[in-house]
């Protein structure tokens, strides 16, 4: 039982933890201390002075130790001779605080005064106001008018880029540190900071290119003015002016709960646009924050080079019609195919859209695969993570291992989660072949070489090594598990050797416990969840079938091996967004929604489905994946589904056995969350918007006798030949797929190769020189980066950058551009 | 009968009330409310630097606003923020001024205009390019080209409205 600490604030008499501090404490009670340095997520600094208080502590007789009593035997209560911050000082046994006192309300007016005499009057135009805490508090607690001169306030450079995505307005800062803060203590990146003192104090970005931060974003959020502002959302309108649509994002496994704000815009002609993407609470899953990326991609589904029409391929070329036709067509092809069918879906679909699919496949008896880059997750829904499960209630004695996988580029709000677990005194073990960021916060950094995760696996589990003693005597252990330089083969064996690994050491089925798969698409666990598994002769299956159907997978561009097999199948139907080189290569190409103009719902990396809801109007002529499957498997003579979400989700959840204690209401449930963020609390935390739409329900792990792998194996990857290096896979966060591109994401894309500086030595090759790869008949030119980060012999490719490498592959370099000419990298 | 011929034979020789509208016109009181004006200021940039808080002072939601960002190179208004978007539908303002009081840089004024009619809901609509008055003399249109560091400010220094 935690120690609690007895105090009476405003006369009421509140019990709160230990160390808790009294501007937590009071909000307890619905009693209000305003700040603006303090934050719940931070540590107190007390630089602001708004929070003092009047603090009375009971008074002791120092020779006895006895407390004084007053004569009606109440105990005497000492105040201070001046007032105190109520951030930095924790509750103690039966202190008295003064909160609303004529004292303290005129120390509350004077320090506001004193902040706004160098705030500009920008108000009107400032993209804070209307969300502002100054603006409240002033209004609140301020004075109507100031004694001060308008033409002594002090003037500062107004639009001062910090980075292509935040702006800073030096003038409207009020020198709280919320930003330097928060990039120092929970980014972990201090790329910004104070410079200069007093008046002339400044905020300043130390890095090149400037904020390089991938959660930049968050401290546009947390500012309790508006000096920092997001250059996407620029005057991009009022803060009353937007309607907030909760969703959840789909750019990485983690599942961070978003809200979307659109607004109607006379520059898209009268269409509701999103205006930007704001961190919906969750404490369970990414607390306030989101990474920049799910921040600022989703211009791409405004982009020109949308599909808005179903096409079908005649005399050789796809052609626009319309969807009866379209429909038609790829219902008769399906038809014609019968048992051969073949389905490739991936983790871009909602739970609605792959039952679709398993549904029409069911019904034709053909056979459906999971198209993805990494396996395993039939070994997840048994080891991974159970209900009640929170990374943020590990504590000491407990063991996270990362293994395979740079959380930072891969799964950021995770990479936090873990950062934070590990400085809370959490065991972090971190096995990679390469250097991560992740390094400096581990207990024990593991190097192994590409190639021996198996062995390096196996020694965690079973040597006894002082890693291995804190992975296998863990009081509670979670796994991540990656595909850093693997494929698919490789990760399917990975998963089956931490599992066996888990039932070893009793680490699963227990909450806080488990494997966590670091997928590359949002819903990869919810495929496995219902059963569908990648198939291990796609290839094959691929090029005997008479229709393949593709949904939300572009394997053409990825897989050569893929590629070939598809120009042997009999005809291809591919659902997508754009024109991909998969649906380049259709017979029907049919336009599909994106993720905020559909409903649906999704299963996280840490087994946790939540639902996300339509923001905006579809594009026109589009359908959601679900409804075209629908009306497919309808014309193939299958039952009628629901043609909304929600009744999809509810028929899934009766027929799927992962499913059948998650109802869609369980979905919807909320629970109040600490500390207390969103709308009514914007003086506290910032513009964070609390959580009405859900928080996600963790499935159940399944269960029953027989499940576990036994003995797995890992296969062998591809030997380079001497002239050879041994290209992998790796992932990065920026990477070139459509999303980053359309945003303002696109000048911190991620170089696609990479090399040791000895092996660039001996080909020659100077950072950003321009090489060819050779691999099978195809040949390939990029710019290359040398990096020290990586094993001699490697080159590290990045995912979804246009090079096909889907699994360790052995490629020839030949360097284009001579040494003597330098690269313009 | 006597009595009732007499008094039409007095207004016969009496003042007319009525006036040849629309070649007459009568003028309107001071504080009258008709049409609304977007102001320039004397050098020709807008006054109305797009905060939109006419829209949400508006009762009758008539007003609608999109604001984008002034650079020295092309220039709207003073400070950083310009309306790159400014309609009101005349047709659902009910003329009561509230966007008046609202504006914190004076720049949209109900002026003595009344005759408002239209042939569609569509011509209802005004744009900022009706909204905005003439450049007025000695200035130029915008967009202008500035001097950097000239125009920083957004709200300027103002009096209280005298009438």
């Amino acid at each position: 039982m935690e120690k609690r600490v007895n105090l009476t604030i405003d006369g009421r008499a509140v019990s709160v933890p230990a160390g808790m501090n009294i501007v937590d404490a009071a909000k307890t009670v619905g009693i209000t201390i305003p700040v603006f340095c303090h934050h719940p997520k931070l540590k107190p600094v007390g630089m602001c002075r708004l929070c003092l208080v009047d603090i009375g502590r009971p008074q002791v007789d120092r020779a006895t130790g006895a407390a004084v009593l007053n004569e009606d035997g109440t105990p005497k209560i000492a105040f201070g001779p001046k007032l105190e911050t109520a951030c930095t000082t924790p509750v103690s046994e039966g202190m008295v605080v003064w909160g609303a006192t004529e004292k303290v309300m005129a120390a509350r007016k004077d320090i506001l005064e004193f902040l706004l005499t160098s705030h500009p009057l920008d108000c009107p135009v400032c993209d804070k106001g209307g969300e502002c805490p100054l603006q409240n508090q002033t209004m609140e607690f301020g004075s109507a008018d100031s004694r001060f001169l308008l033409d002594e306030k002090s003037h500062a450079k107004k639009h001062f880029s910090l980075g292509e995505l935040i702006t800073l307005d030096r003038e409207r800062c009020i020198q709280c540190a919320r930003c330097v803060r928060f990039e120092d203590q929970i980014a972990g990146d201090p790329v910004i900071g104070f410079y200069n003192r007093g008046r002339k104090l400044e905020i300043a970005t130390y890095s090149e290119p400037g904020f390089d931060s991938i959660f930049s974003g968050n401290t546009t959020d947390i500012c309790p003015v508006g000096a920092l502002t997001t250059n996407d959302f620029r005057f991009g309108a009022r803060a009353w002016e937007m309607k907030h649509k909760p969703s959840v994002c789909n750019q990485c496994p983690v599942g961070c709960n978003i809200t979307y704000d659109v607004r109607r815009e006379a520059k898209s002609n009268g269409k509701t646009v999103i205006k930007r993407i704001m961190p919906r609470q969750n404490e369970e899953v990414n607390e306030i924050w989101i990474c920049d990326k799910g921040r600022f991609t989703y211009a791409y589904a405004e982009s020109p080079e949308r599909l808005t029409q179903p096409l079908v391929r005649k005399n050789d070329e796809l052609v626009p019609v319309s969807w009866d036709e379209a429909l038609q067509t790829a219902s008769e092809k399906l038809q014609a195919a019968g048992k051969s069918v073949y389905a490739l879906v991936s983790g871009r679909l909602s739970l609605e859209d792959l039952y679709a699919v398993k549904t029409l496949t069911n019904q034709v008896k053909g056979k459906i695969s999971l198209y993805a880059n990494m396996g395993g997750g039939e070994w997840v829904t048994r080891v991974g993570m159970t209900p009640g499960s929170d990374l943020s209630k590990l504590e000491k004695g407990s063991t996270i291992l990362v293994f395979g996988s740079d959380l930072h580029e891969e799964a950021p709000i995770w990479w936090l989660r873990v950062k934070q677990a590990a400085e809370r005194g959490v065991t972090l073990v971190n096995a990679s072949a390469r250097k991560t960021r992740l390094d400096l916060f581990a207990s024990f950094n593991l190097t192994y070489a590409y190639g021996e995760e198996e062995k390096a696996v196996r020694e965690l589990f079973e040597a006894s090594s002082d890693a291995a003693k804190a992975v296998s005597g863990a009081a509670n252990l979670v796994v991540f598990m990656g595909s850093d330089g693997m494929g698919q083969a490789q990760t399917t064996a990975l998963a089956g050797l931490i599992a066996e690994g888990l039932v070893k050491t009793s680490h699963f089925g227990k909450p806080n416990n488990g494997l966590i798969p670091v997928w590359q698409t949002a819903n990869e666990q919810g495929a496995y969840e219902l059963g569908i598994l990648p198939d291990e002769t796609m290839a094959d299956g691929i090029s005997a079938t008479m229709a393949l159907y593709v949904a939300g997978a572009d394997p053409a561009a990825e897989n050569p091996t893929l590629r070939e097999a598809m120009q042997k199948a009999g005809c291809i139907i591919v659902q997508d967004l754009f024109l991909t080189e998969t649906a380049k290569m259709a017979d029907v190409v049919l336009p599909t929604q994106a993720i905020m103009e559909r409903d649906g719902t999704m299963v996280s990396g840490e087994r946790r489905a939540q639902k996300f809801g339509a923001a905006v109007p579809a594009a026109r002529n589009t359908k959601a994946d679900f409804e075209i499957t629908s009306v497919l498997l309808e014309k193939l003579g299958g039952e009628k589904l629901p043609a909304n979400a929600e009744e999809l989700y509810t028929l899934l959840a009766k027929k799927e056995s992962n499913f059948k204690t998650v109802s869609f209401k369980a979905l919807s449930e909320t629970h109040e969350q600490s500390p207390l963020m969103g709308r009514n609390e914007v003086y506290y935390g910032g513009t964070g918007y609390a959580n009405d739409f859900g928080l996600g329900v963790t499935l159940p792990l399944v269960t029953g006798e027989n499940g576990m792998p036994r003995k797995t194996l890992m296969p062998d990857v591809v030997k380079p030949t001497r002239n050879q290096r041994l290209a992998l896979p790796v992932t990065h966060l920026y990477d070139q797929s459509k999303a980053v591109h359309a945003s303002l994401l696109k000048d911190r894309i991620a170089n696609t190769l990479s090399l040791h500086p000895e092996d660039a030595e001996a080909l020659k090759a100077e950072n950003g020189a321009l090489v060819t790869l050779k691999f099978g008949n195809a040949e390939y030119e990029q710019k290359v980066t040398v990096s020290s980060d990586q094993p001699k012999g490697t080159l590290l490719v990045t995912r979804n950058c246009g090079l096909p490498v889907w699994q360790p592959e052995a490629v020839e370099i030949v360097v284009n551009t001579p040494t003597t000419e330098r690269g313009a990298l | 009968m006597l009595r009732g011929m007499f008094t039409t034979l007095k207004a016969l020789f009496e003042k007319p009330v009525t006036i040849q509208y629309p070649e007459q016109k009568r003028p309107v009181r001071v504080r009258y409310r008709g049409r609304h004006e977007l102001k320039r200021y004397d050098n020709g940039l807008e006054k109305c630097i797009g905060c939109a808080l006419c829209a949400a002072a508006c009762p009758a939601d008539a007003i609608f606003v999109e604001a984008a960002e002034n650079t020295d190179d092309e220039r709207y208004s003073p400070g950083e923020r310009y309306a790159s978007t400014y309609e009101i539908n005349m047709l659902r303002c009910i003329f009561c001024g509230f966007c008046e009081d609202a504006c914190p840089t004076e720049a949209i004024v109900l002026e003595h205009d009344y005759e408002l009619a239209y042939t569609d809901r569509a011509s209802a609509i005004f744009t900022k390019d009706k909204l905005i008055v003439k450049v007025p003399m000695g200035g130029s249109p915008t967009p202008q080209k500035t001097e950097p560091g000239l125009y920083t400010r957004s709200v300027p220094e103002m009096k209280d409205p005298v009438d």
